[in-house]
């Protein structure tokens, strides 16, 4: 194993995912072959070679005017939020 | 012929001359999908209200003389695109009760070209497997066999064509999502150049390798579609502004002439023979034509795999973090704390390969394993598309089999993921070097008593898409593979 559980136990956490203790032991096993699937680039010969940045080599992230483009759609969009009051995305209480 | 076994164009030549309505046609396709979808598992929302009152508005288009091609033409979108008022789920029960409040930039085009929308097609979770069994909804079923896959991630979208329930339907195509299905289904499937179309609305894998397409029956009805997709949006900071050359006048290019390039590593020994002859077949047919054929190497696209499984969970784990329970999306019941909310609704609202890429994507951009991960494979992307640059000095285009197997059954490939990943071995290094690619139909295998389908895949460089139509179309006016109908789908 590449991974160990305390490892894939970080990442879940890392990552905010809930992993259950049945479920932990598949995580382990399965991200441990991947991580050794993947082990194989370090053989590549990569010496000098600019890291990709873009699929498309002359392309550059474009910048666009700074200037408000999208007309206020709050009450629509928090159609799909779980809870909400008084136009307020609510989660529970952060601060004691 | 039945209308449901039409291509596009032939609909739209049907449409024009008036002999059927579009609401004829949307009710013959509704009637297909609830008689016959089911037992596919092809939809996750059929949208009979909104494909009727698409139709009735198409029929008065046509009245006052604005029809365009195709206009009153049924489809279907894959469920990863946003459709405005309509269930959005990406096939996850994180989004399974997402209403999208705005259409993506592809479905505000289908429309304003006049399409009638069928439904909304299953897939695997947010696009994340090779069989569309990774779906919150259950597997699909492949026509040609319901024992076997369709392919994935747009397997439904593949299933609904396949099966004569929509003429055409939308994809995407990370790493071989709408090429892999397209050739477990017999249908011609294309994925762009990336940044050809727009991404805008359409539910983020690994923004880097994401890019729209289509299923169809043909590559006729792929130029019609690319043509009514395609273009510069300001809403996707990665869509190319680059003019749309007319894909359809362009079908007329001759094959003669056409310098193929055969991809040596692509007859590897994972490749199962008798799909290997299929494409040598199919190789020969374009030769016979006037094709100049010779072999061509790339010697970085064995290493397409692994690149991908850093670069794809990555840009995932990052892309997902937007799933925290919070905006939209599953919530966990009575959250203790924001972190137990975060941690319970994710846990809970992902399945088991969505966690699993977010992990892997987690762990290689984690503090102390960058360089040696994503670092190191964005190095070798850089290694594999200078291969293909290389070879596209010499060659038009670059050729091999689209899957190294024909449909596999279901079930057959879930208990280890590197078996799954495998499957997409021949189309990922396309999405790595951000090229637009095609899968079509050259023939059928013979497995437990079925006849399966075999596809033919075409590489181009970029914004080459009217040389892979043409090509495919040239083939597919000198052969019929692409005209069969899975038996009791006819």
């Amino acid at each position: 194993m590449s991974l160990t559980r305390a490892q894939v136990e970080g990442i879940a956490h890392l990552a905010r995912l809930q992993i259950t203790e049945a479920q932990m032991p598949v995580y382990v096993d399965s991200l441990s072959r991947i991580i050794d699937f993947v082990e194989q680039l370090s053989a590549a010969d990569t010496g000098g070679v600019e890291p990709m940045a873009h699929p498309l080599a002359d392309q550059v992230q474009r910048l666009r005017p700074d200037v408000v483009t999208e007309a206020d759609r709050h009450e629509k969009y928090q159609h799909n939020a779980p809870s909400v009051a008084a136009g307020l995305y609510l989660v529970p209480k952060v601060i004691e | 012929m039945s209308l449901h076994t039409l291509t596009v164009a032939q609909l739209a030549a049907g449409l024009a001359a008036g002999q059927y309505s579009s609401l004829d046609l949307a009710l013959h396709f509704l009637g297909r999908i609830e008689r016959l979808g089911p037992e596919l598992n092809a939809f996750v929302t059929v949208t009979a209200d909104r494909a009727l009152e698409d139709a009735r508005r198409a029929d008065e288009t046509r009245a006052r003389g604005e029809a365009g091609p195709l206009t009153g033409v049924p489809i279907a979108h894959k469920d990863i695109f946003c459709t405005d008022g309509i269930l959005t789920t990406c096939s996850s029960k994180m989004l399974s009760n997402f209403v999208a409040p705005y259409d993506a930039t592809v479905a505000e085009r289908w429309k304003a070209a006049g399409t009638v929308l069928l439904g909304k097609t299953n897939m695997d979770e947010f696009a994340m497997g090779s069989s569309n069994e990774t779906s919150f909804y259950g597997p699909v079923r492949n026509p040609w066999d319901t024992a076997r896959v369709p392919g994935g991630s747009s397997g439904g979208s593949a299933a609904a064509v396949a099966a004569c329930l929509a003429p055409a339907a939308s994809g995407t195509d990370t790493g071989g999502s709408i090429r892999q299905p397209a050739a477990l289904t017999n249908l011609t499937g294309l994925k762009p150049t990336y940044g050809r179309v727009s991404r805008y609305g359409m539910i983020a894998f690994a923004s880097s390798l994401d890019q729209a397409g289509m299923l169809a029956r043909s590559a006729e009805d792929a130029a019609l579609l690319l043509a009514a997709m395609a273009g510069f949006d300001p809403r996707d900071s990665t869509c190319v502004d680059a003019p749309v050359t007319d894909y359809v006048a362009g079908l007329a290019t001759p094959l003669k002439g056409l310098r193929v390039g055969v991809i040596r590593e692509f007859f590897d020994k994972g490749l199962d023979p008798a799909v290997g002859r299929l494409v040598q077949d199919a190789i020969e047919t374009l030769r016979a034509s006037g094709a100049v054929v010779s072999e061509v190497s790339l010697p970085a696209l064995p290493l397409s795999v692994p690149t991908y499984y850093v670069v794809a969970p990555a840009e995932c784990s990052s892309n997902l973090s937007r799933f925290d329970g919070v905006r939209f999306g599953h919530r966990c019941d009575s959250p203790r704390d924001l972190r137990d909310l975060y941690e319970r609704s994710r846990g809970e609202g992902f399945g088991e390969e969505v966690k699993r890429r977010i992990m892997t994507g987690t762990y290689v951009l984690s503090a102390g394993y960058y360089d040696a991960y994503y670092l190191k494979a964005q190095q070798v992307r850089q290694l594999i598309a200078a291969d293909f640059a290389r070879a596209f000095a010499d060659v038009d285009v670059v050729v091999g089999p689209t899957s190294p197997t024909a449909a596999f059954g279901i079930g057959a490939k879930t208990s280890d993921p590197i078996t799954m990943y495998l499957n997409d071995i021949y189309t990922i290094g396309a999405n790595l070097a951000g090229l637009p690619a095609i899968s079509i139909p050259c023939g059928f295998v013979q497995e437990g008593g079925k006849d399966l389908p075999v596809g033919l895949q075409l590489v181009g460089p970029h914004f080459s898409e009217s040389r892979l139509l043409s090509a495919s179309h040239q083939y597919q006016l000198l052969t019929d593979w692409h005209r069969r109908v899975p038996p009791g789908f006819e």
